[in-house]
């Protein structure tokens, strides 16, 4: 799950590493206020869940609450386009209104998962080519990046924040503050189950402090179980309002560009899926997993999410019943089909559990769809429909 | 003959009377699976269906003599069933929980380099040797006996490839899905070393998904290790990136884990890389044919 800058910041500074004195505000009023309230040279920043920020007009500084005001005012509402909103950009609600720092040096800090055999740990990244895109760090000089891997038993160590610190170049007392940042942030991500921690830049101030001037904190969809105060960050209206659909009644859907929507068991059928329907010449219009265990009202309610997608023009059901046994899909079908009254054409491929009883109460049902036994074969009908 | 799952295999079912757990575990008797034993703290000495219920798993192992353990608990608990399982001396644990936090996991993988234990999952759908037994929640009747291995990172995915494989009248020797977590037990690398050494498999199925570099590593392992064919499929080679396809492990992030560089990987390993899903139980057939 991602959140928000200011909610971030928030959790930073739950764990007392120093970030710029701010707050966020919904209106170009409340801007004005936290901008007087801070009596200093601010800078207002979009909030939503995407970078590239400041390239695409959601950054701008202010010397005065006038000068707030007006930041506020033309950002707000604003519909930001950056390279990682796609095209439709996202509408902005809310600004962070900080204090403006005097940026001596620009460093980079994350905290990430290695998953890869035998690692299986938290790894820090450490660069002082800051406020840069890491990747693109990465790809062109990964020289400048220094990793420290944590072991999980034994936890972040003063020596590995000892490594870090002298691969920046600080100088002994940001040293100190340096090892109190990392092993806080460690701390942070370990206890909230983060999946991704990164503060980029970690500014140097003028005057030689540290401080944590932008933040992106990703949590672990699986760890939120045990953060309900975490749980309440999400923001809908970040997200495809689709999505936010099926989400809420436990389907695992993604919208995507194409037009042939599809409705699977288990997400690697479905994904097998959305692959087949590009091998037979067409596009899959999402990803849709209607879970193992799935029962007639939870199918009646994932094939309303597929044909709300206007986009859609044939939806393709492929189901191997295991556990999910195929006669509760057909019911679920026909439920579905006769509450919405469903015009599209349909082809249905269904195998295993229960197989038998599941194509007898499709064919007793009258509902018009097409058959196929085999997985490719259902591709090619269910795209050729579209054309 | 088979990998890890054999009829010497004694099965504790850990969570055996929950809803979950009480269903899998008839339908793995009717399969003729050895279930000796079920543990749920608080329910021992109940039982099911005559499986004798213990609070504990040291109990199952010295009263019944259990060595494998399949876990149906939920996610907040099985860490610590694992663990439970470890301590206990299981040598095959198979957990099919979905939604364990990986900070957990990531502890659970440390647990288990100190030990003998061997995990599979979470959440995965288990492990199948026709013939001998399962762990899991495969369907019964898509299996049949024979001489090919079938490791994959999915579960309705890898019911179809066996399907594919039984209705051309090619059996299995085990079957195996390690689960879409970010950190499983087990990996692909672990198996294909069991698989080319056993005497019962003669060509190993290797279906794996985006995100991770298990695949990548597993092409690195064939490459050097194994002369037996291998036949793969990626899936999600039309997945958005930065999206999670559903398993948590299935994530195409900062431009690593496609399904055009695993493809990549494997064929420069020497891999048969069938990129028709539909089409793996023939690539296979055209194989053993060819032997």
């Amino acid at each position: 799950m991602k959140i928000h800058e200011y909610q971030a910041k928030n959790v930073l500074r739950e764990y007392d590493i120093p970030i710029p004195r701010g707050d966020v505000a919904e209106t170009a009023e409340k801007a004005k206020e936290i901008a007087a309230s801070l009596k200093t040279k601010v800078v207002v920043k979009a909030q939503i869940h995407a970078g590239g920020r400041g390239k695409g007009g959601g950054v701008k500084l202010a010397s005065s609450p006038e000068e707030a005001y007006a930041a506020a005012k033309a950002i707000l509402g604003m519909t930001l386009v950056t390279h990682q909103t796609g095209p439709e950009g996202k509408l902005v609600q809310r600004v962070l209104v900080e204090e403006a720092s005097q940026i001596g040096k620009e460093l980079y800090l994350s905290l990430v998962v290695d998953r890869a055999r035998d690692r299986e740990c938290v790894v820090f990244m450490a660069s002082e080519a800051g406020g840069m895109d890491i990747e693109e760090v990465a790809r062109t000089s990964p020289e400048k990046i220094i990793k420290v891997a944590v072991h999980p038993a034994v936890g972040f160590t003063a020596f590995q924040a000892r490594k870090l610190a002298y691969g920046l170049g600080l100088d002994k007392a940001q040293i100190a503050q340096f090892t109190n940042i990392a092993k806080s942030l460690y701390r942070l991500f370990i206890d909230k189950d983060a999946s991704l921690v990164e503060i980029n830049p970690l500014v140097i101030t003028a005057d030689g402090n540290l401080l944590a001037v932008d933040t992106k904190i990703n949590l672990d969809d699986d760890g939120l179980f045990r953060h309900p105060e975490l749980k309440d960050l999400r923001d809908e209206s970040e997200e495809n309002p689709l999505e936010v659909v099926a989400k809420n009644t436990g389907v695992n859907y993604i919208k995507l560009d194409g037009n042939v929507g599809c409705m699977v068991n288990g997400a690697g059928l479905a994904m097998t899926t959305m692959d087949l329907i590009k091998l037979a010449g067409g596009e899959p219009a999402n990803f849709l997993d209607v879970g193992g265990g799935a029962s007639a009202d939870q199918i009646e309610k994932a094939f309303r999410i597929l044909t709300s997608d206007p986009n859609v023009k044939t939806i393709l059901v492929n189901i191997f019943g295991g556990i999910l046994r195929c006669d509760r899909v057909a019911m679920g079908l026909i439920q579905a089909s006769k509450s919405i009254d469903m015009k599209l054409p349909m082809v249905v491929r269904l195998q295993g559990t229960n197989v038998e009883e599941g194509r007898k109460l499709l064919k007793e049902s009258g509902l018009k769809f097409e058959v196929a036994d085999e997985l490719f074969e259902a591709a090619q009908k269910a795209v050729a429909l579209t054309k | 003959m088979a990998i890890l799952l054999d009829k010497e295999t004694r099965v504790v079912i850990q969570g055996i009377t929950g809803n979950e757990g009480s269903f899998h575990t008839r339908e793995s008797v009717q399969f003729g699976t050895k279930v000796v034993a079920g543990v749920t703290p608080g329910k021992g000495g109940s039982d099911l269906d005559g499986i004798p219920v213990y609070n504990r798993v040291i109990d199952a192992v010295e009263k019944q003599g259990a060595n494998a353990a399949g876990i149906y608990v939920a996610a907040a608990f099985s860490p610590d069933a694992i663990l439970e399982s470890v301590e206990a001396g299981i040598k095959l644990i198979v957990c099919m929980t979905e939604g364990i936090p990986v900070v957990e996991m990531m502890k659970v993988r440390q647990a288990l380099k100190t030990s003998p234990a061997r995990l599979i999952g979470c959440n995965c759908p288990g492990i199948t040797t026709p013939g001998a037994g399962k762990i899991g929640f495969m369907p019964n009747f898509i299996h049949k006996a024979g001489n090919v291995g079938v490791i994959s990172r999915s579960g309705t995915l890898t019911y179809e490839v066996i399907w594919q494989l039984t209705n051309l009248g090619i059996g299995q020797s085990t079957s195996i899905g390690i689960g879409g977590d970010p950190i499983p037990g087990t990996n692909f690398v672990d198996l294909l070393a069991l698989y080319e050494k056993d005497p019962a498999t003669d060509v190993i199925v290797m279906i794996g998904e985006i995100g991770g570099t298990a695949e990548e590593e597993a092409a690195e392992f064939i490459k050097s290790n194994v002369k037996k064919p291998v036949v793969s499929f990626i899936a999600g080679a039309t997945a958005p990136p930065g999206r999670r396809m559903g398993h948590a492990g299935a994530i195409i992030s900062g431009g690593k884990g496609t399904a055009a560089e695993k493809f990549a990987a494997l064929e420069a390993a020497g891999v048969k890389v069938e990129k028709n899903p539909a089409q793996i139980g023939k690539a296979v057939q055209e194989i053993l044919t060819k032997k």
